[in-house]
């Protein structure tokens, strides 16, 4: 006998859900896969180990964790900022935070480009340090770092403002100092909304294809990104072989997030 | 160790939350800081762990006659149970109450094997035994609280304040915690000041009442003087049910249970009115009773189940009422 459910609509929402998912996202990513599976095993082999796309791999993948890494730093503070404090211009500060998710990529590559470029605003300082921004793998991080900065500060900002100010007091009365009250008692506690914020950086950085081809100079072999290899592949008419590419970009990056997945799991207290 | 408060005003802007506030805590005293929202219990307590501090001024806090009110509340010496406990989610139950001793400076930190007998020690005596693995969540409301208990004793605080302790709990854990900590606090004699908003709770559980009331306070005393002597209308009536009697001019505060039912037949017109009966609630040993007078006043009366057994009432009988009691 059918158990009888007490939210109705549960057929309808779920049938909708499998259509839409299978339209949006399981469809196409099955025809990518049936598009790189007409090449053979030893040209998916050549493909995947050529020289200049364990370079770009290396690049794409590097420059995106450590941007990753580098955006959760800066999102903890700058969330931290914006939550904790109360001054002139926050809600300002608040919705520029969001900019990178609105402007159109390509429009941040030509700026971030035009700034550190040698003779760009920031750039021609960083010039006479010795410091070559633009055309460089350092510029493919600082434009990474541009796009996965937002996602940090949205995940963290609604857990720390529910974040009571009575554990600080309750650490404080236990004779805690204000440096072991962050590092034992808040820090733990935003862990898991940092693990979310630094995966959904990372995977966006990994996919970053406007921002970065701008600033890269896209140098084979020094400043290729995975991405601009794919589209590459596609101006050269190489159907099969860009989607081998990608659909190598996509079992690591698959492979990535899910051990990533599998730490945070581990780390969050509310699974423990 | 004794508590001294000494002349503390608190104001947030314009809203004054206390005003010269005085008061005595006695040595191993359970004292109860009693009243509704906004009365200035909570921000007292609060000033007293050194949480906030208050206005400058000639306002003082010392324990045991030492002057602390310049010291903070890292360095109090307090232990503070706040009302949703705030236990550190991340961290087990032993990591919590051992979270005190951890954070000493390492000359005075005891060594670990002496951190976990102490933990062992702390869930013995707040009878947790068996759950210093579990996390802050796995555990009942009533665990809970024990758990911000030995964290709070832990450090072995000079005083312990409790901030609306059974607040957050079921009405039937709350009457047995109630009593639990009563035994507790006998067995370890520490001075300890609570909040509440509940009469009951306060009457029932303090050696002392301190009854506040819009930023002052407005008795202070053992639980029985404090009900049955209270020294304004507003203690009698924040203390219990009470009758409010419109007689002219005055107004005559009665306890429900003050007062007398008799047969109509036994009115004695010197101490007496009649009245009649207008509703009857007899669940349990207490019954209660609506009466109506004649000017159309209605009363409030508690009867025992027995009284009300011979007087075999039924709604609309014709009752004597004698009202023995005083006006404030």
């Amino acid at each position: 006998m059918q158990q009888r459910r007490v939210i109705p609509g549960f057929s309808l929402s779920m049938g909708f859900t499998i259509t839409y998912l299978s339209l949006i996202i399981l469809i196409p990513l099955a025809a990518l896969f049936l598009k790189a599976a007409r090449l053979g095993p030893s040209e998916w082999w050549e493909i995947l180990t050529s020289p200049r796309l364990i370079a770009a791999a290396k690049l794409t993948f590097g420059a995106s964790a450590a941007a990753a890494v580098v955006s959760t730093i800066f999102g903890l503070l700058v969330t931290w900022v914006l939550v904790r404090y109360r001054f002139p211009g926050r809600r300002l500060l608040d919705a520029m935070v969001d900019l990178p998710f609105a402007l159109p990529t390509a429009v941040a590559g030509i700026t971030l480009t035009a700034i550190y470029a040698p003779n760009g605003w920031i750039g021609q300082y960083l010039e006479t340090w010795g410091i070559q921004a633009a055309y460089n793998p350092l510029g493919v991080f600082i434009a990474l770092t541009f796009i996965g900065f937002p996602f940090v500060v949205r995940t963290l900002q609604p857990v720390m403002e529910d974040f009571s100010v009575e554990y600080e007091e309750a650490a404080a009365t236990l004779g805690a100092g204000r440096w072991i009250i962050f590092w034992r008692v808040i820090f733990p506690m935003f862990v898991p909304a940092l693990i979310t914020g630094f995966t959904l950086a990372f995977a966006r950085a990994i996919g970053e294809y406007g921002s970065v081809i701008f600033i890269s100079g896209n140098l084979p072999m020094q400043t290729e990104i995975l991405p601009l290899l794919v589209v590459s592949k596609l101006e050269q008419f190489q159907y099969e072989a860009a989607a081998v590419i990608a659909a190598g970009m996509l079992i690591v990056s698959f492979i990535l997030l899910f051990l990533i997945n599998i730490l945070q799991r581990r780390l969050n207290w509310q699974n423990r | 160790m004794s508590i001294s408060i000494h002349s503390i005003s608190k104001n947030f802007g314009a809203y004054t939350a206390l005003d010269k506030i005085s008061l005595e805590v006695p040595n191993g005293s359970l004292t109860a800081l009693l009243g509704p929202s906004g009365s200035g219990k909570t921000t007292l307590l609060r000033i007293v762990a050194g949480l906030d501090f208050p206005d400058p001024g000639p306002g003082r806090i010392a324990f045991h006659g030492e002057d602390v009110s310049e010291v903070s509340a890292r360095k109090r010496g307090v232990g503070f149970v706040f009302q949703h406990y705030a236990l550190f989610q991340h961290m087990s139950v032993a990591q919590n109450i051992a979270f005190g001793l951890r954070v000493l400076p390492s000359a005075q930190r005891p060594k670990k094997s002496e951190i976990r007998d102490r933990v062992m020690e702390l869930l013995k005596l707040v009878r947790l035994e068996g759950l210093e693995g579990r996390r802050p969540h796995e555990l009942s409301g009533g665990q809970r609280q024990r758990v911000a208990l030995a964290r709070a004793l832990a450090i072995r605080p000079k005083v312990l304040l409790l901030d609306e302790p059974f607040g957050a709990l079921d009405a039937q854990v709350r009457k047995d915690l109630r009593r639990w900590l009563r035994q507790f606090h006998d067995e370890i004699g520490l001075t300890t000041l609570f909040v509440t908003h509940d009469q009951e709770e306060a009457l029932e559980l303090s050696d002392q009442v301190v009854v506040m009331r819009n930023a002052r306070i407005e008795q202070v005393g053992k639980p029985q003087s404090v009900y049955d002597q209270p020294r304004s209308p507003f203690v009698y009536e924040f203390l219990g049910n009470v009758n409010k009697l419109h007689e002219g001019k005055n107004v005559r505060y009665l306890r429900p249970h003050e007062i007398d039912v008799l047969f109509a037949a036994e009115c004695d017109p010197a101490t007496d009115v009649l009245a009649r009966v207008h509703h009857l609630f007899s669940a349990g040993p207490i019954a209660t009773l609506t009466v109506k007078l004649g000017d159309g006043q209605f009363i409030d009366v508690e009867l025992s189940r027995k009284q009300l057994d011979e007087l075999s009432l039924s709604v609309g009988d014709e009752v004597a009422v004698r009202l023995a009691a005083r006006t404030v």
